[in-house]
């Protein structure tokens, strides 16, 4: 066992939990935050995306060993009393289907929106539908998912 | 009219919880004196089991229990059914081989289930999996379904010699071959429809569990049919009677078809729970999905199309082997039939078809209705044919297709199907106007001085959806009514419940099923909720698939609304003192015409559940059910313009534009079907382009996870072109086709019918990769650089 | 996953000395391709040293070149203002490495150590001629890279740093497996004080390999055409679903001339 120490959401959390345990499982199992999902074993699917210190990452390719001492963000910790702009663009534009790679698809479209905003790059069509390559979604098509990341880059 | 009427997008109401992370899919549900369970696998792909040794699993820590098939047996658990009876040309019925949810003496593909591990985590259960020893007798195997027909290949099951389940035809052979014969032209056509895993993003996913005090099951599971499942665990696998048994399909992460079945593992974990007493989970990992929900597609096929003088077709023969893996599926044997070969007429008037289906077991993955089933290997039959014959008698695609279209309604088909309405033409014509088709030669002149090849490519696809009328399914075969139901309860308040047996797994229910209710009643859309999912609540349905759930399962809830109608002008008319007939309901008040007289919407509510003053006899309250069994199916058609760009050099296959026109009849929320094409399109291209199922010769698994199943990614599609003509459907009361398939239907041929108008070579299968795109170009220009 | 103890030590020391200690240990970097193994249950270690505490990331210029440290993450590289200033060729190939996420915790190091014969930085590791330095000696990349997931390391030793000087030039061009997006054909070109060398990744059934066909095409005329005049030869190239050894042997050439034309 280990201890594993986190800022989830705002909220410092400590567990003892096997070494083994990965980061989505401990959001999964231990803090019951089942917002984030697992749709692959190989880390591609992006369904388990969360945000560890500031950086978008695979939480199903992460120890929650690893991360102890960190702060991370699920997607249930995105919004106050409203929608953040990512969320309310996926809705505004029907950017989610059956919502199972959702929270991953939105927690990757902030994460790219805001590394693009800080190097000054111009986040367009492209450049989402590259960045988008660690995520897959089966509903969408991913239209209205990129039409959604386009509109809350002008948002945020 | 509201503003969240019918024709109006509006934004879906579920969205706030999956946007939150606060949707509920199965594997979120924990239940109290939780186990999981995990699966021992066969990794052959077929071996005699001549034993099973979990000495070594049952000592390791936290495992609870192992148990397999013969005890299963034992406990009477029956095998698993195939819902659709198909009978051989020569009278024969079809010869289904037995399937245990646990193999007792015999695995018949990689991944099989064998054993089932219970343990106190999903870890220790997973881990234990591997150390139960089973002992298998390798056998010889066969993947492909046209080898595993031949004589000499290694044999499935017994009560099916030739490994052949039926021998299936459709439509008049005699007159097919006489109009083949006398045709001025005759093109052939040989091709191949890859076997796809529908991939579903939420893997499937099952807790059972088990009340002894009540000897009462519940099973939460990933289901696109919960009720149906409830019949089948119940009816057929004896797992417990239908009165103690609750199937809840809560949010479902995605369907396609892959959720429709019931699977060895939600029979096996039903079971399980009895036998262990504890609540029991299983939750498939990725690779699990690959080797075990139920694949799509996978036809060889051989087609000749006739033609007179004047390009018109005369006649057109089809002979298709099917391969159904290594057991037969609920719906495997009606795939490749009845929603295959009843749709080879295309949009085109064809006097002759005949049709012979040859079904055979293989040492694969059971296949199954996945999007479109069965209509998507019609369609990139007939609309690569059309393409083919175009290019063999040097004609103008878009004219050949013209020229056959089928002008007036109703129109039948040699093969059962009677299409009822439709504007094939002018499907055509929008495509052809919002794709810019007349612009194409500028646009491939400027590629090519690029050192890039353009093709641009057609498909005019129709197909059938609903699958009901019940009465005429039945006679083909089915082993179910294909109606669905629906249930209104306005609550005293005024606030409405509707109890739908349709079920959604991304398809927006909750706001289009709320849409038609405020549009008919004017009442506020969030006076309304719309409930699925849960046997405990719903009567009864069928469930989600066939793109049903708005012309059968909407179809319900206006019948429905119609009772409950009824029941308001009969309370209104008592109460405002007027006629029944006399009353107008609009914006949520039912008031009488020339008078200053009304009830607001909760005021009628109340009035029938206090029950203080009703019309003489009339029952109190307010809650009415209906059941829909449509007249026919439904036919939405399209026609779908493809452009693409080749690399040359690499093979590379660039999207450049995808222009749909599509006639679903009355559409509800434009937003929501435009989601819906451009999923289909996306699952279309994949497999036209990235996807494929592969085993090797001796049916191991080669495709098993994303590293070499190639999913459709943000940068493999382009943004799509949607555009819409209606003609509304005269079979239900909305006037509604269905738009969840189409897509994924119509989108292959038009993708491959552009890539090889890019490459000047009409020879490629699906999926067109770079190697293979390159080895056909490399062919074209010198057939033994390609190999 | 199956049980296992992790570590996370503060010092390259003590990391040393725990994988010294245990048979079964593995080191742990940025884990985007072990964790995935071992969840598989392809790898089965018994313990984990996690590295990320031993001040093994960074990027620094020295002596006209850079040294990066084997944890420094992929995105940070991609990143990197030294990079960009010195060796802008290295962020691109960074920047093209997996997926965002991925990027955000895989490291240079780990990509070393594990091989992949798909992974993209052997091949720029070759080309650009870098120096991998590990926790008790430094070995030229050509020494480095063995085979397919096989390097020089030996039990227990870590890689901490790569050396890198500039090239005159140098161009990266992938040919992305379309499913897994690893490479299938990966071709690094580069002028280096001593000359034209082109590695190649994700083709070669013994892993990253360099091409002497193509650096002496290059040699005599660098041009996108010399490079796609090559014949490559599929001998000793990788087969699979994806790409049969021609197809590859073709994308060779190909990716070359790309890289040569991007130089």
């Amino acid at each position: 066992m280990t201890e594993v120490n986190l800022t989830v959401n705002g909220r410092r959390v400590r567990r003892d939990v096997p070494d083994a345990m990965l980061l989505v499982e401990f959001l999964r199992e231990e803090l019951r935050l089942t917002g984030t999902h697992v749709g692959c074993d190989t880390s591609q699917c992006g369904a388990c995306l969360v945000h560890l210190d500031g950086r978008a990452v695979k939480s199903c390719a992460t120890l929650a060993a690893q991360a102890s001492g960190g702060t991370v963000v699920t997607i249930e910790g995105i919004a106050g009393d409203e929608l953040h702009p990512m969320q309310k663009a996926f809705n505004d534009h029907h950017g989610l289907q059956c919502g199972y790679c959702t929270p991953g698809m939105v927690m990757s479209g902030i994460d790219m929106v805001k590394r693009y905003r800080a190097a000054g790059r111009e986040l367009t069509e492209a450049a989402i539908r590259a960045e988008l390559e660690g995520n897959i979604c089966r509903c969408t098509g991913y239209h209205n998912i990129v039409r959604s990341i386009r509109a809350a880059a002008a948002e945020m | 009219m509201s503003e969240n009427g019918i024709g109006k997008p509006v934004k879906r109401r579920e969205d706030r919880r999956f946007l939150t992370g606060r949707g509920r899919y199965t594997d979120d549900l924990r239940m109290e004196n939780q186990a999981y369970a995990a699966f021992v696998r066969s990794p052959h792909a077929h071996a005699r089991v001549s034993g099973i040794d979990a000495a070594a699993a049952l000592e390791q820590e936290g495992v609870i229990r192992v148990l397999t098939g013969p005890e299963l047996v034992a406990d009477g658990i029956g095998n698993i059914i195939t819902g659709w009876a198909i009978t051989s040309k020569d009278g024969a019925p079809m010869k289904v081989g037995d399937w245990s949810a646990l193999a007792t003496d015999r695995v018949r593909y990689v991944g099989d289930a064998v054993a089932v591990v219970i343990a106190e985590t999903r870890q220790g259960a997973r881990n234990a999996a591997e150390l139960v020893e089973v002992s298998y007798e390798e056998l010889p195997a066969v993947a492909r379904g046209d080898r595993a027909l031949q004589p000499g290949a290694p044999q499935l099951h017994d009560v099916a010699p030739g490994n052949l389940v039926f021998d299936w035809e459709i439509g008049d052979a005699a007159a097919t071959d006489a109009a083949l014969a006398a045709a001025a032209t005759v093109v052939e056509l040989s091709l191949e429809n890859n076997r796809l895993a529908p991939n579903a993003m939420e893997p499937r996913s099952a807790v059972a569990v088990h009340d002894p005090a009540e000897d009462h099951y519940t099973l939460y599971t990933t289901s696109q049919n919960p009720h149906v499942a409830r019949l089948v665990l119940s009816a057929f696998y004896q797992v417990a009677p239908e009165h103690k048994l609750r199937v809840v399909a809560p949010d479902v992460g995605g369907g396609f078809g892959s959720k429709i079945y019931i699977y060895p593992e939600e029979i096996t974990c039903l079971w399980a729970a009895m036998k262990t007493g504890r609540s029991v989970k299983w939750t498939s990992e990725r690779n699990e999905a690959f080797m075990t929900d139920a694949h799509g597609r996978d036809h060889v096929t051989t087609a000749r199309m006739g033609f007179d003088e004047g390009g018109r077709i005369t006649g057109f023969k089809v002979e298709t082997i099917a391969n159904l893996g290594a057991y037969c599926s609920l719906f495997a044997t009606a795939t490749p039939t009845y929603l295959y070969a009843t749709l080879l007429s295309g949009q085109y008037d064809i006097p002759a078809i005949h049709a012979n289906v040859k079904a055979a077991y293989s040492n694969t993955v059971p296949v199954d209705a996945y999007r479109g089933a069965g209509r998507p290997e019609a369609t990139y039959l007939v609309e690569r044919m059309m393409t083919t014959a175009a290019r063999q008698m040097g004609m103008e695609e878009a004219e050949l297709r013209r020229r056959n279209f089928i002008q007036s309604f109703p129109h039948q088909t040699p093969v059962i199907m009677c299409y009822d309405a439709g504007d094939f033409p002018g499907n055509l014509d929008k495509a052809m106007a919002a794709a810019d088709v007349a612009g194409f030669p500028a646009r491939r002149a400027e590629a090519a001085a690029r050192g890039m090849l353009r093709g641009l490519g057609y498909s005019c696809y129709i197909e059938a959806c609903g699958i009901a009328p019940s009465k005429a399914v039945g006679a083909l075969g089915a082993g179910v009514g294909l109606w669905e139901s629906a249930e209104m309860r306005v609550n005293p308040v005024g606030t409405i419940e509707i109890l739908t047996g349709s079920h959604s797994h991304g398809q927006g229910h909750e706001t289009t099923f709320a849409q038609i209710v405020a549009d008919r009643f004017g009442v506020p859309i969030e006076s309304i909720s719309i409930l699925h999912g849960d046997t405990d609540k719903v009567q009864f349905g069928m469930g989600t698939y066939g793109s049903r759930s708005g012309a059968v399962g909407m179809s319900a809830i206006v019948r429905a609304m119609d009772k409950v109608e009824a029941k308001v002008r009969r309370i209104a008319a008592h109460l405002l003192d007027g006629a029944p007939e006399d009353i107008v309901i609009e914006d949520g008040q039912a008031r009488l015409p020339g008078t200053n007289r009304s009830l607001a919407w909760h005021e009628i509510g109340l009035a029938a559940y206090t029950a203080h003053d009703l019309p003489e006899g009339m029952e109190p309250g307010l809650k009415e059910t209906a059941f829909y069994d449509p007249v026919n199916f439904t036919f939405p058609a399209g026609t779908y313009i493809c452009e693409v760009e080749v690399d040359p050099q690499t093979g590379v296959v660039r999207i450049v534009q995808f222009t749909a026109a599509d006639d679903f009849g009355t559409v509800i929320n434009p937003m929501i079907v435009e989601g819906q094409v451009h999923g289909g399109v996306a699952q279309g291209i994949g497999q036209a382009l990235l996807e494929q199922v592969v085993y090797d010769e001796a049916g191991q698994l080669l495709t098993g996870s994303y590293m070499d199943y190639c999913m459709p990614r943000a940068d493999d599609v382009p943004f799509y072109t949607i555009t819409h003509n209606a003609t509304v459907c005269p079979g239900n009361p909305l006037g509604m086709k269905g738009c969840g398939e189409a897509g994924a239907i119509g989108s292959p041929p038009a993708v491959i019918n552009a890539v090889t108008d890019a490459i000047g070579t009409n020879d490629l299968s699906m999926p067109a990769t770079p190697m293979k795109v390159w080895q056909a170009l490399a062919g074209a220009r010198a057939p033994a650089a390609a190999e | 996953m199956y049980p296992v103890t992790y570590h996370r030590p503060a010092s390259v020391e003590e990391a040393l000395h725990l994988l010294a200690e245990e048979e079964e240990a593995m080191a742990l970097a940025g884990g985007q391709t072990l964790l995935p193994t071992m969840k598989q249950h392809l790898a089965a270690p018994s313990a984990l040293v996690d590295l990320a505490a031993c001040g093994l990331s960074g990027i620094r210029a020295e002596g006209g070149g850079l040294v990066i440290g084997a944890m420094t993450t992929h995105a940070e590289i991609a990143a990197s203002a030294e990079v960009a200033a010195h060796l802008p060729v290295l962020g691109l190939v960074a920047a093209g490495i997996g997926d965002p996420a991925v990027r955000h915790r895989g490291t240079i190091g780990g990509s070393v150590a594990n091989n992949d014969p798909a992974a993209d930085y052997p091949a720029a590791l070759l080309a650009l001629e870098a120096r991998i330095e590990t926790d008790r000696r430094v070995l030229a990349a050509e020494e480095f890279f063995e085979g397919l997931f096989a390097t020089a390391l030996e039990e227990g030793e870590i890689v901490t740093r790569i050396h890198l000087d500039p090239p005159k030039r140098a161009a990266y061009a992938k040919f992305p497996n379309p499913a897994s997006r690893y490479a299938l054909v990966g071709v690094m070109v580069a002028e280096t004080a001593a000359g034209i060398r082109v590695a190649v990744t994700g083709a070669g059934e013994d892993g990253v390999f360099r091409h002497a066909g193509l650096e002496a095409a290059l040699d005599a005329e660098f041009t996108p055409d010399a490079a796609a005049a090559v014949r490559v030869s599929p001998a000793g190239l990788a087969a699979d679903l994806h790409a049969s050894a021609a197809y590859r042997a073709h994308l060779i050439a190909v990716m070359a001339a790309r890289a040569v034309a991007a130089c």
